[in-house]
């Protein structure tokens, strides 16, 4: 069996569950699933409690397109085995009807029978919480949930009849909420805080950076309260369904039952009809290497035939499957919320990017990456490894996952950082994210915490990575030269007019012109910037992004060469000066006027659509030597 | 006069290079080990031929040259007001030079240097006193030297002293102390006070008709200039006792051949011909010295005295090859192994004699 089928898995252990349920109770399936489960220990116990009830919070509250506002407290419990779980939402609630069906029967309402990137494939859901809950401690589950101003809200305390996987209420009433619409529930569990803390907190940091748009507040036993703000106020883009396969990775026996099942009477419609990415020019395609009639009717095929069609799909170049069921973060949103929670480290440089979707076996993928550099951070331990698959933070088993084997097999002493022999996970002021997000996370094995080493997704993190190493690389090779010069500046503004000064002092002449001198010692153009946001007027949330770059020539002939400013995809062009030559939606190109030396250039411009601290200089010049240029590089962009 | 006018030289030659467009800069000897030769005319170790370049072109050498402007300009304006300051209260003084402040005494105590060696001039001429005080003397012999208040007093470094001795001001030229009696045969430079304070009590200074000297470790400026010239004025030959061990080497070679920190005035401070009498590594074997073992920074140490081109007479390579063999340093101390009178009435004139100071 293939790492990847871990999806599948969950499907057939959900389908097996449901077709012995009158044969074993759900208890002993819960017994002996346990560890697949996470409830393998009190610790894990735990974390599966908050992260079944937190995700359950973000999907709805993503389903009604509502920004969450999720509250996560632990409390002490009855005795020291125990811990109480409170998780808050402002999502829509839950009809009165479905409460007690949600939290009391297993695998109610789950999302297998659909193809789109979904939190809901992480674990089993949060009828297994109020079940590890009933047989760890005893106690039932109390849930209130509120769907709307004038609706009553609904108390319930549920537990689940084991021996029938149905809900059991031991009491349900209407009470009064001061919530318009949300869902609290209630559980006692045998858990380990002590052990427990640093994943709940991990897992709740790692959550608030893939969901920028939520806000989770996390109150400790203690009573210490940690606010994991929102830094968007934008839901993600909501992904389609899709329900047919790709042909590129589909298994031969799938195939077979898929041609038995088909309504196709004709080979090519089958094929057009049945997979994602086929038009009628590919089918034929298909069919012509296949050395088979597309008139033929499926049901028809033999084994051999099948196996030509598979031998064919892999010959055919077919469109990668649609990626609109796939919801990436994007590049300016993890920046945003990887600076957000890195503030206190303040790290030097954020880098992000998200790559193209991809497929493996017939999945859609797409892979984001993200490096944290500098700050605070120990350059004396080994990076940190941020993982993440369709939103949801893994906790455990780092060294089995794809993103770890991508790290440990890039060279990243080329790029700064300590790394023994050119392998392994490097040592140095580092952060790394990782996320991968597919319609079938091919996770290692049943417990979902790693990512399989799957050679495509592989290959694709470590093209983002090395991306990102790059930009890493060259913003450290900037910042040495700007620091070196730098201090040139210092000598020239300010150390030698002093020198100046005195010795002309000392013996009662004027003090002699200095320009000369100062381009003797800079022989280079400085171009400089300085970033500015500016509150749009009665508007809280929005920004005016404001640049200023300033060209000053510090050598000793005049200078005449083009600068570029690039712009982001997702920012407006507005107000420029002086008048540029180009403007496009990637830069703003300018043709600089002649500047003699000693002289400087002022440049202005404004964008529209970004918000505070998301934008940074990217400037380029064309028509001089950019060994002479201190703050832009070579343009090779082309017009 | 003169010393303003070297002072303004050196403004002057970053002002030309300012109006001629060139980068200023200053150019000193290279202080270090590997740039000092033997001046075979004043017979001592000064800089040889290497230059430094301190230049505008980098941070650091800007600073410099800001900063020695400013302790030129400082200079320059205590010799104008006749005041004179300490090397440290210069530093402190410093602070208010904004840009050109220093970070540490250490590097304005080093700019007072370069100056001397840019100018030509001493730092006694800057106006510029150590921190340290001079040495103390005892014997026979009578100084005289000017007070602040004017006036000039005779002092005799026996009978007008107790038994710390006369001490050696910060400035010991003409002009402030005059050698005017003295009744002695040899000057003992002696490295620490317990020695030195053995002597007095034991009274070898009458006894074998020695000027004492004490020389406080690494011996002041003012305690070498002392000793030249009651070396060359006076014609005493002069006997350096120490510790054995290679600092204390230093310490000799200090007084005879001149430091390389100030090889600029070695003609100036250095007594060629001192003659350094112990304690030898030879001694710790003829006399059967209590030793302590070798650190590995003395033997750091003494194999740096090897390539030191102070060091490369056949007495000092056989000397401190013999040591690093032995393994053994030891101190002047250690002869009270034999009595506290065996210093004075064994050792030293045996020693003595060897150098024919003595006679049987």
């Amino acid at each position: 069996m293939g790492a990847h089928e871990g999806f599948l898995d969950s499907v057939r252990v959900a389908h097996e569950l449901a077709r012995r349920q009158k044969e074993i109770s759900v208890a002993e399936f819960f017994e002996r699933n346990k560890h697949i489960l996470g409830f393998g220990n009190p610790t894990r116990a735990l974390v599966t409690a908050v992260k079944e009830a937190v995700d359950n919070s973000l999907d709805a509250c993503e389903d009604a397109n509502l920004l969450p506002d999720i509250v996560v407290e632990i409390r002490k419990g009855e005795n020291e085995r125990e811990c109480k779980v409170i998780v808050e939402d402002n999502g829509p609630g839950i009809l009165n009807d479905q409460i007690p069906l949600v939290f009391g029967k297993l695998l109610y309402g789950s999302r297998f029978h659909t193809i789109k990137q979904s939190r809901g494939q992480q674990g089993i859901g949060i009828s297994a919480v109020v079940l590890y809950a009933q047989l760890s401690t005893g106690k039932f589950t109390k849930v209130l949930s509120r769907i709307g101003e004038n609706e009553p809200a609904h108390y319930y305390e549920i537990g689940i009849d084991v021996n029938r996987n149905e809900p059991e209420i031991a009491r349900s009433e209407i009470v009064y909420w001061n919530k318009e619409h949300g869902t609290r529930i209630e559980v006692d569990i045998v858990g380990d805080y002590r052990r427990g803390r640093k994943f709940v907190y991990e897992y709740l940091q790692g959550t608030s950076i893939v969901n920028p748009h939520a806000r989770i507040t996390f109150i400790e036993p203690n009573g210490e309260k940690h606010i994991f703000d929102r830094v968007s106020n934008t839901m993600p883009k909501s992904t389609l369904e899709i329900r047919k396969p790709h042909p590129h990775g589909i298994e031969l026996g799938t195939l077979i039952k898929m041609a038995r099942q088909t309504k196709a009477k004709k080979l090519s419609t089958f094929l057009k009809t049945e997979f994602t990415s086929m038009g009628e020019r590919t089918s034929r395609a298909v069919c012509e290497i296949a050395n088979l009639d597309e008139n033929i009717n499926p049901k028809e095929l033999k084994r051999e035939d099948f196996i030509r069609i598979l031998d064919a799909f892999k010959k055919t170049k077919i469109m990668a499957p649609p990626t609109n069921c796939l919801s990436p973060i994007g590049e300016t949103l993890i920046k945003r919320s990887l600076k957000h929670e890195t503030k206190e480290i303040s790290p030097e440089f954020i880098v992000a990017t998200t790559g193209p979707p991809s497929v493996y076996s017939g999945h859609p993928f797409q892979v984001e990456v993200g490096i944290v550099y500098g700050g605070n951070l120990d350059k004396d331990s080994p990076a940190k490894i941020l993982r993440f698959a369709n939103k949801v933070p893994l906790l455990y088993q780092q060294g089995d996952c794809v993103s770890t084997i991508a790290i440990s097999s890039i060279d990243w002493r080329r790029y700064g950082l300590e790394q023994k022999g050119g392998r392994g996970i490097p040592v140095g002021p580092a952060i790394f994210f990782i996320h991968v997000a597919s319609t079938n996370v091919p996770f290692t094995s049943e417990s979902k915490e790693a990512i399989a080493d799957i050679p495509e997704i592989k290959h694709e993190i470590e093209l983002a990575l090395k991306e990102c190493a790059r930009k890493m690389q060259r913003h450290l090779t900037k910042k040495e030269r700007k620091k070196k010069t730098r201090e040139k500046f210092i000598l020239i503004t300010k150390i030698l007019p002093e020198i100046a000064r005195k010795a002309a002092s000392m013996l009662n002449k004027p003090v002699p012109p200095l320009d000369e001198v100062i381009t003797k010692i800079m022989d280079v153009v400085w171009i400089e910037d300085s970033i500015e946001y500016e509150k749009i007027e009665g508007d809280k949330e929005r920004y005016i992004t404001k640049s200023r770059i300033l060209v000053a020539n510090y050598r000793q002939k005049p200078q005449r060469f083009n600068l570029y400013a690039v712009i982001p995809e997702d920012a407006i062009i507005g107000f420029v000066e002086p008048k540029p030559e180009k403007i496009t939606d990637r830069y703003i190109k300018w043709n600089l006027p002649t500047i003699e030396p000693i002289s400087k250039l002022e440049l202005n411009f404004e964008l529209a659509g970004l918000n505070k601290g998301d934008f940074e200089n990217d400037l380029y010049v064309e028509g001089i030597n950019p060994d002479h240029v201190i703050g832009a590089d070579k343009w090779e962009g082309g017009d | 006069m003169q010393v303003i006018e070297k002072l303004n030289a050196i403004a002057k030659k970053i002002y030309d290079d300012l109006t001629r467009n060139e980068i200023p800069c200053l150019s000193i000897p290279t202080r270090a080990k590997s740039n000092i030769r033997f001046d075979s005319k004043f017979s001592v170790w000064k800089y040889g031929s290497s230059k430094s370049l301190r230049s505008a072109k980098t941070l650091d050498g800007a600073y410099m040259l800001l900063r020695t402007m400013y302790v030129a300009d400082f200079i320059k304006k205590m010799i104008e007001m006749r005041k004179s300051s300490t090397l440290r209260e210069m530093y402190y003084i410093s602070e208010g030079w904004g840009l050109a402040k220093f970070n540490s005494q250490q590097e304005s105590d080093s700019l007072a240097e370069d100056l001397e060696i840019m100018t030509g001039c001493l730092r006694e001429e800057f106006r510029l006193r150590p921190e340290e005080d001079g040495a103390r003397v005892i014997g026979n012999i009578v100084i005289e030297e000017v007070t602040r208040s004017g006036e000039k007093r005779k002092i005799h470094c026996q009978d007008d002293v107790g038994d710390a001795g006369y001490s050696i001001p910060y400035n010991v030229e003409k002009e402030k102390i005059r050698f005017r009696e003295i009744d002695a045969d040899f000057v003992l430079a002696i490295e620490t006070g317990g020695m030195f304070d053995r002597l007095v009590e034991n009274g070898f200074d009458k006894s074998h008709r020695a000027i004492l000297v004490h020389l406080k470790g690494q011996p002041a400026r003012s305690t070498r200039r002392f000793i030249k010239r009651l070396n060359e004025e006076e014609k005493l030959p002069v006997f350096v006792f120490t510790d054995c061990d290679p600092w204390s080497y230093r310490i000799y070679a200090s007084v005879a051949y001149g430091a390389i920190k100030t090889a600029h005035i070695s003609e100036y401070l250095a007594t060629p011909a001192a003659q350094f009498l112990g304690v030898t590594p030879s001694d710790i074997v003829n006399y059967d010295l209590p030793t302590d073992t070798l650190t590995k920074e003395d033997i750091k140490a003494l194999k740096s005295e090897l390539t030191d081109p102070r060091f490369g007479s056949k007495f000092w390579k056989d000397e401190i090859k013999l040591q690093l063999k032995l393994n053994k340093k030891s101190e002047q101390q250690a002869l009270a192994k034999y009595g506290l009178d065996y210093v004075t009435e064994v050792y030293l004139p045996e020693k003595l004699m060897q150098f024919g100071m003595l006679r049987k």
